[in-house]
């Protein structure tokens, strides 16, 4: 908190009443984003956003410019259709609503299925679990334990058998059950990995032989704490499957996630959720201020 | 989006042509390029700024020689420096214990239960040894599942307990068993934890002093961006570990986090893991991995050449 209103107060003293903003606050600013994961570029792109800023409305007063400044960041966070409320709104008329969840080795994607399945259930939806992770090691196992705990049904094979089949079997039983919500499980893979790219695409053109518009969602996992590498898997990630939104893990440590700013803004897809820790209730949705807020404390 | 440092800095060097010296004007642009390109590579913001005044500390005043091009002295010196802050030669990690006891420890995901299962298998494989694996992850769903397909993927026997969720007294008993089993190598899984976690911070704490590991490593993701410092910086303060290990790098990050922590807390990085299999582990090069941040492979070559 203290570095919070010190960074905040030197801005307002370095701008308040000017038209320019001083080297050393736009420094002290870079610094800020920089060490939030927030990349050279996009840290570039919000300094420049914030010198137009104050040269065109000059001589603001120091109370506007902590919301300056979460304004022109929080600007270049996509939009969602509806407005700031930015969870997954499950629409009647697609039934089952089919999420798959992808991403990179270990960044979330499995407990975020237990989180969000959680929350469906308690709105009183009917949720079907798929383990479309067959090749990690207890990875079925895993996600089992989650559908015990939240008290939904897990469709699976073995381990080593087909992904795309797997999400088959799940979309057919969720018809048949007449399940509103479908979560789709995925392995983490790399996303300079051709052929386990190429194994998404598949996993997708198959669901559709069963529910012709799924996925409905394809929810990209993002490792909190990583860095500018996540672009890449952004990249690759939507290249292979077109991905809807985003969610951004492990929120509750040091890492301030930034790298998800460049990401939403280049790629315009929305941040949905934020993991804040280990637990069935630790899922939040996204709030961009508050999201932009904790990169000023300590 | 990653642009190669040398032709970034092949652009920059038209400020230093032409000079027969660097000098603190001619070498101002090229230190900005090499900034920015360990920022891209998720080089810590401080780490990034010492190490470049310590590049103009180094270069200022030098000649360039005759056969090398100002831009090119440049990148040697970066290069030279960066692999000198990155440790010597690979270094092994210590078996000397009978049984050794190796102790894992890092964030959520970061890969140490397959990595202990690379470890064993490596240590099984390359240096005839006996290891068993232990199983201290209580939390994680099927935690235990997972290590126990593991040794059973490798062939190293795996010690659980599924009815003890006190992690020390399992770490404890895993030891024991070990010596029964004739085992020399104990590697002990453990929960992923976060560093402002003081419960499991201490738990972890706690496994260390109840077994005294000849070897704690540090496992950490190379994807890991600028909070790669406070977590190693606060796992050394808590275990003070022997080693890291670098796992993912068959991605395509540039992995400058392994500058940020070999920086921070002066410990050498042992292994890395270049996949999900259990032979994806090798043994760690400072050199490549400098090439790597800079993604220079050519330039470095070059200079090498001339
Ligand atoms: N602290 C914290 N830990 C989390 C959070 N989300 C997930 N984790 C932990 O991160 C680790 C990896 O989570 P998983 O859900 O297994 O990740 P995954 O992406 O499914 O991993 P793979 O399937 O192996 O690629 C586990 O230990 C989780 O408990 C979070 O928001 N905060
Ligand atoms: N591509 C690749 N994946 C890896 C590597 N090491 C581990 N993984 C994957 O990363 C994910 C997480 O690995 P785990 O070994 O479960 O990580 P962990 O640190 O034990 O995780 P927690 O126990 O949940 O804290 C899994 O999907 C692994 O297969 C590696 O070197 N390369
Ligand atoms: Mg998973
Ligand atoms: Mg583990």
């Amino acid at each position: 908190e203290k570095s919070k209103s010190s960074f905040f107060g030197k801005l307002s003293k370095a701008v308040a009443g000017k038209s320019k903003v001083d080297d050393e606050v736009l420094d002290n600013l870079e610094e800020v984003l920089v060490s939030s994961d927030v990349g050279v570029d996009t840290t570039l792109k919000i300094i420049d956003r914030i010198e137009e800023r104050v040269s065109r409305d000059k001589y603001m007063g120091a109370d506007e410019l902590n919301t300056i400044l979460r304004e022109e960041i929080a600007g270049l966070l996509s939009e969602t259709h509806v407005g700031e409320d930015t969870e997954f709104v499950i629409p009647s008329d697609k039934k089952p609503y089919v999420i798959m969840v992808v991403g990179v080795n270990g960044v979330g994607k499995t407990t975020t299925i237990g989180k969000l399945a959680y929350q469906f259930k308690k709105q009183g939806l009917k949720v079907v679990l798929g383990a479309g992770d067959t090749f990690r090691a207890a990875a079925i196992d895993q996600l089992e334990v989650w559908a015990k705990r939240v008290d939904v049904p897990i469709i699976k094979q073995k381990m080593g058998s087909d992904p795309a089949s797997v999400a088959f079997d799940t979309l057919n039983s969720a018809v048949a059950d007449n399940a509103d919500v479908v979560l789709i499980d995925t392995a983490g893979r790399l996303h300079n990995k051709v052929n386990l790219m190429n194994e998404l695409s598949k996993v997708k053109r198959v669901m559709q032989k069963v529910v012709s518009d799924a996925p409905h969602e394809v929810l990209l996992v993002l490792d909190g704490s990583t860095g500018q590498n996540a672009f890449e898997q952004a990249k690759q990630f939507t290249k292979a499957t077109e991905v809807s939104s985003l969610a951004v893990t492990k929120l509750d440590g040091t890492a301030k996630g930034g790298v998800v700013i460049g990401i939403s803004d280049q790629f315009q897809i929305p941040v949905k959720y934020i993991g804040v820790g280990e637990g069935i209730e630790d899922l939040q949705v996204f709030n961009k201020y508050e999201f932009v807020d904790s990169f000023f404390k300590v | 989006m990653f642009d190669n440092l040398s032709e970034k800095l092949d652009k920059a060097f038209h400020v230093l042509k032409g000079h027969g010296q660097i000098t603190e004007i001619n070498v101002a642009e090229t230190l900005k390029e090499v900034r920015r390109a360990l920022l891209d590579a998720d080089v810590n913001f401080k780490i990034a700024k010492e190490f470049t005044n310590n590049v103009k500390e180094k270069a200022l005043g030098q000649n360039v020689l005759t056969n090398l091009q100002p831009g090119q002295l440049m990148v040697k010196i970066v290069k030279d420096e960066l692999t000198q802050l990155m440790g010597g030669d690979a270094e092994e990690i210590d078996l000397s214990g009978n049984p050794s006891v190796v102790l894992m420890s890092g964030l959520q995901g970061s890969g140490k239960t397959t990595f202990s299962g690379k470890l064993a298998n490596y240590l099984k494989a390359k240096k005839s040894k006996k290891p068993l694996l232990v199983a201290c992850d209580v939390y994680r769903p099927a935690a235990i599942d997972q290590l126990h397909v593991v040794g059973e993927q490798i062939g190293v026997e795996v010690y659980s307990d599924r009815d003890n969720n006190d992690p020390v007294a399992i770490a404890e008993a895993g030891v024991k068993h070990a010596k029964s089993l004739g085992c020399n190598i104990v590697i002990i899984d453990t929960a992923g934890r976060l560093a402002v976690d003081e419960q499991m911070m201490t738990e972890i704490a706690n496994i260390h002093k109840a077994v005294t590991p000849q070897e704690t490593l540090f496992v950490v993701d190379s994807m890991t961006g600028q909070d790669a410092v406070n977590t190693a910086k606060a796992f050394n303060d808590v275990l003070n570990f022997d080693g890291v290990i670098l796992t993912k790098l068959d991605g395509d990050t540039r992995g400058g986090a392994a500058i940020s922590i070999k920086s921070v807390v002066d410990k050498p990085i042992k292994f890395i893991g270049t996949g999900e299999k259990m032979e994806a582990i090798d043994v760690f090069y400072p050199s490549r991995m400098a090439d790597r941040i800079l993604g220079m492979g050519d330039v470095v070559s070059l200079v090498e050449r001339a």
